[in-house]
């Protein structure tokens, strides 16, 4: 088929604005699947993207649609991760497309992340046409959120098809449009080979596929290959293209086509997003453009709540990582926790995503220490150190300064809240640097805020002084000097180094309080008296004691109770196995867990 | 004769005038007119089991609730009639029976006496009225104080008297009072709970954000049970019990030192053939016949752990010769790091042939008991 006939897009979105509904419409409606066919949801594959309902990995399937001008079309739809974390494999599938459906509700209007992914399209020269969707809610206002997009972003938003993707209503008009607007790719079937890697998975059989959108140039089984940027070479044992759900091989793959290659490739990082694959033997000069190494932005340490299943964890890890090229881990001990990774990710979303998966999908009990950004120390010797784990700041004394990661933040609120949001962000050492009213209600406030605050619960914090109406997307724009201080955690004088952690000077009192009242409930009570301290560079900052235990007796004990008396025993034995030993004191994982998640308010 | 080859008894009798709001034991208000009911499903009961067990030597027999007192006393000599005709009642055999100051006059306690009781177990808990009130008995101390008089008068030697500490209400002074008054009447033995909050109790829900005594008091008061109690010459040899030389509870010691026992009548327990059962707790079912138990095989890790935290329970802790005997295994070695880190902790003692637990040990019994669950 030639290019004029294909159509390679994505939709747009923000989370819960339909994009997933939309795309199962269009599916459907083309026809290649019957409803029957059809899973919940075809396009979010995993459990968990399903519950959460975001898109985590791209997916991509490939339709025929009948065109009212009585012509096929093939449709490539590129489906796009919907989280701040995955920005970088949002511009790559991008990259992959030629026109972008931008799917706005009807009632809710722009979001913060709605407008982040449409300049990101527009970035890459994409025909952005909107669609109005879930018009059948009574609060929809299509002719508001209409001018919205036209204000706003200033794309012609008039004659947007009014849908309800749900209720499958003005689909035919979408699926027109994409015909009308999306151009057709214009790429030279007989130039050198230029194939865009926007995706890749691991299959045990076929080992990686690459998802690919071929540029320039036709590949087809036998050809040897060249990835540009790893320098990864191997030969082509299939090309295909995406039905839904399933992978269809085809004889090639040309110029304007969307599809995948595997080539019995053992390694994702062989197959880099955002990599060029190229002919070995007839390369192009250039590589496409916008190829990034991928960075973890958070790390935390993560162990096995069993001592025992550590090779259980590695090898957890060493799967995931087979699909996930952007997790990062190595082996790390702590006095506390005993054997574990430190493990890097693109986000605290990411780094959610992967301690859940680890403990579903392969049944763990997982201990995380506090999540961290990466500082850049400067030691006195003139070295910089980039710092993932606080238990390896160095002494005080060799530190010349330290830098610390900062984001643009943007974050869109209806005006109600705009005042306690930006409470919130002073309270978080944010940077004030604009605010612009989007229309009379609603607000693009922008500041600059350091990484380290907005790992912990500033999504929740925000959510929850918004009452869940902001939105908020944020870029990394540097690293900056900052007064970063390390505070030590003792429980009964001794330092746990699990519980470590790297802070502002300014904020260190009042975390160290909260820390130190938070682990004061979770500590049960021994037979002696524990005090917990917080302190910075051997200096105590707060304090609290867990009182020693003076009564744990069945005092009254009738001769029928001895079973249930065994049981509570035993209860109380599998609690203290379930314990982490630090000197003398035995600690619950919670207690762990709980400092993560210190309340806001 | 081992101790092994006794057995021991247990009725449960799970009518009570009222359900106190602390009590999380199988008793239900009223029922009247289940009296005869259960009772006739009692009867049978014992003759199925006999059956089963043959007649068995019985070293003491125990009628528990709920309250025995409340149902006339005819009800409970006939079943005491019909566990001696049969099973072999050894010679000096403990037969007690719980009775409640205001559902147990003279004549009813002289007919227990006649039917062969020997030892009487009154549930006080507080001299002083305020505080029975607020744990919602029905008696007053006076109440109390005729009853052990009719209890004397109907030739009761050896009388219990249930205490509680740290109930509402109640002050340090106030429970030295109770200790006082009791002390007067000089009863062989004496049991001094503090209150434990059940869940499931109106109690529970009442206090469980803020118990009525807190805890350092509580601890005094225990402290203060022991010195009071021995200065009077009771001596405590269980976590909660006190007694005269010479007449510790029978019965109770057989639970801790594991002697096998035949339980009748709802949720009561047994042990037997290294099994224990626990009967259900529905009423209506026991009554049409339905005897069905929760069983439990007890493996000889089972056993060795139950001989630790059941013997723990006295104040002469358990030998290291019976543990041999029985389960042919050096306590020292089996259970080695258990006893050194309690030794350490100072909550274990070990003195010849015995281990047991320090004062300190005894506070936190559940503690030190847990050590030895494997």
């Amino acid at each position: 088929m030639d290019q004029k006939h294909i159509r390679n897009f994505c939709i747009i979105a923000h989370i819960d604005h339909g994009k997933s509904t939309l795309a199962d419409r269009i599916i459907e409606m083309t026809g290649l699947l019957t409803s029957r066919e059809m899973q919940e949801q075809v396009l979010d594959n995993m459990d968990l993207e399903r519950e959460r309902g975001i898109t985590i990995k791209a997916q991509t399937v490939r339709t025929v649609y009948k065109a009212k001008n009585g012509e096929e079309y093939i449709f490539n739809l590129i489906d796009t991760p919907g989280h701040v974390d995955f920005n970088y494999e949002v511009s790559r599938a991008l990259a992959a497309c030629d026109g972008a459906i931008l799917v706005v509700d009807a009632a809710q209007g722009i979001e913060a992340q709605t407008l982040a992914n449409v300049y990101l399209a527009l970035d890459h020269d994409l025909d952005v046409f909107p669609v109005i969707n879930k018009i059948d809610l009574p609060s929809a206002d299509p002719e508001k959120v209409i001018n919205e997009i036209e204000d706003v972003i200033g794309i012609e938003a008039q004659d947007a098809p009014l849908i309800s993707a749900k209720n499958g209503i003005n689909i035919d008009q979408v699926l027109e449009a994409i015909v009308e607007k999306v151009p057709a790719p214009e790429g030279d079937a007989n130039a050198p080979l230029q194939a865009l890697i926007f995706d890749s998975l691991y299959d045990s059989y076929k080992g990686v596929i690459a998802f690919v959108r071929i540029k320039n140039g036709t590949v087809k089984k036998g050809v040897p290959i060249k990835m540009m940027a790893t320098g990864a070479t191997a030969e082509v044992v299939e090309v295909g293209y995406f039905g839904a759900g399933q992978f269809i091989p085809c004889e090639e793959l040309s110029a304007g086509m969307v599809g995948y290659i595997t080539a019995s490739i053992k390694n994702v990082r062989d197959t880099a997003v955002g990599d060029t694959i190229t002919e070995l033997n007839n390369p192009c000069t250039e590589p496409l453009p916008g190829y990034k190494k991928v960075q973890s932005m958070v790390y935390c340490g993560v162990y096995p709540a069993d001592g025992a299943k550590y090779p259980d964890l590695k090898d957890a890890l060493e799967k995931l990582q087979l699909n996930d090229a952007s997790l990062f881990y190595e082996p790390e001990t702590s006095i506390a926790l005993g054997f574990g990774f430190r493990c890097g990710f693109l986000g605290l979303l990411h780094l959610e995503i992967i301690q859940e998966r680890l403990e579903r999908e392969y049944n763990l009990d997982l201990v995380t220490t506090a999540p961290s950004v990466i500082y850049k120390v400067h030691k006195t010797n003139g070295e910089v150190i980039e710092l993932t784990n606080p238990s390896n700041l160095p002494d005080p004394s060799e530190i010349d300064y330290m830098e610390e990661p900062i984001v643009n933040a943007e974050i869109m609120v209806s005006k109600d809240y705009v005042g306690s949001i930006m409470e919130l962000c002073q309270q978080r050492r944010g940077r004030y640097v604009s605010m612009e009213y989007m229309e009379a209600t609603r607000a693009l406030i922008k500041y600059e805020l350091p990484l380290n605050e907005i790992i912990y619960d500033f999504f929740d914090a925000l959510k929850s002084r918004s009452r869940g109406y902001a939105s908020f997307d944020y870029e990394l724009k540097g690293y900056e000097q900052s007064q970063m201080v390390k505070l030590d955690i003792l429980i009964n004088r001794e330092e746990v180094d699990a519980l470590s952690f790297i802070v502002h000077k300014d904020s260190a009192y009042e975390r160290g309080r909260r820390m130190c009242e938070k682990l004061k409930d979770e500590i049960p009570r021994h037979l002696f008296e524990i005090p917990i301290q917080a302190a910075v560079g051997g200096k105590v900052i707060a304090r609290e004691t867990v009182k020693a235990m003076r009564k744990d007796v069945l005092a009254k004990c009738y001769g029928g109770d001895i079973s249930r008396k065994k049981k509570l025993l035993e209860k109380q034995k599998e609690g203290k196995k379930r314990m982490r030993q630090v000197g003398n004191v035995e600690i619950p994982q919670s207690a762990f867990m709980s400092v993560l998640k210190l309340d806001e308010e | 004769m081992k101790s092994k080859d006794y057995t021991e008894i247990y009725v449960h009798i799970p009518f009570c005038a009222r359900k106190c709001d602390y009590c999380d034991f199988v008793s239900f208000a009223g029922c009247k007119d289940k009296f005869d009911a259960y009772f006739a499903a009692l009867k049978d009961q014992i003759g199925k089991t006999y059956e089963t067990v043959g007649k068995l030597p019985i070293v003491s027999c125990f009628f528990g609730g709920g309250t025995p007192s409340v149902p006339d006393a005819s009800y409970i000599t006939d079943i005491l009639a019909l566990l001696k005709s049969k099973f072999e009642f050894l010679p000096g055999a403990e037969i007690s029976i719980e009775v409640n100051p205001n559902s147990a006059n003279l004549s009813k306690l002289s007919e227990y006496k006649k039917a062969g009781f020997n030892r009487l177990s009154i549930g006080l808990q507080s001299a002083n009225n305020n505080e029975l009130k607020a744990l919602s008995r029905l008696h007053t101390f006076e109440e109390f104080l005729l009853t052990f008089n009719n209890a004397k008068k109907a030739g009761f030697e050896n009388i219990n008297i249930d205490l509680m500490s740290a109930i509402p209400l109640q002050t340090i002074d106030s429970y030295k009072e109770t200790l006082n008054k009791v002390l007067l009447l000089k009863p062989t033995h004496i049991s001094s709970y503090s209150l434990i909050l059940e869940e499931g109790t109106p109690f529970y829900e009442r206090y469980k954000d803020a118990p009525p005594v807190g805890e350092d008091e509580d601890r005094e008061m225990y402290y203060l049970t022991k010195e009071m109690l021995k200065n009077a010459g009771y001596n405590r040899y269980e976590i909660s019990n006190y007694a005269k030389e010479g007449y510790e509870c029978k019965h109770n010691l057989g639970y801790w030192r594991r002697i096998p026992y035949l339980g009748f009548g709802i949720a009561a327990a047994s042990l037997y053939k290294n099994t224990r059962f626990q009967m259900h707790s529905d009423l209506d079912r026991f009554i049409n016949k339905d005897y069905s138990s929760d069983t439990i095989i007890l493996t000889k890790k089972d056993s060795m752990e139950e001989f630790m935290f059941l013997g723990l329970r006295c104040t002469d802790g358990v030998s290291k010769k019976e543990f041999f005997q029985e389960f042919n295994e050096d306590l020292n070695e089996y259970y080695k790091d258990e006893i050194s880190k309690l030794k350490k902790q100072e909550l274990l003692k070990e003195e010849g042939d015995r281990f047991f637990l320090t004062d300190k040990g005894l506070d936190v019994a559940n503690y030190c008991m847990s050590e030895f669950i494997k």
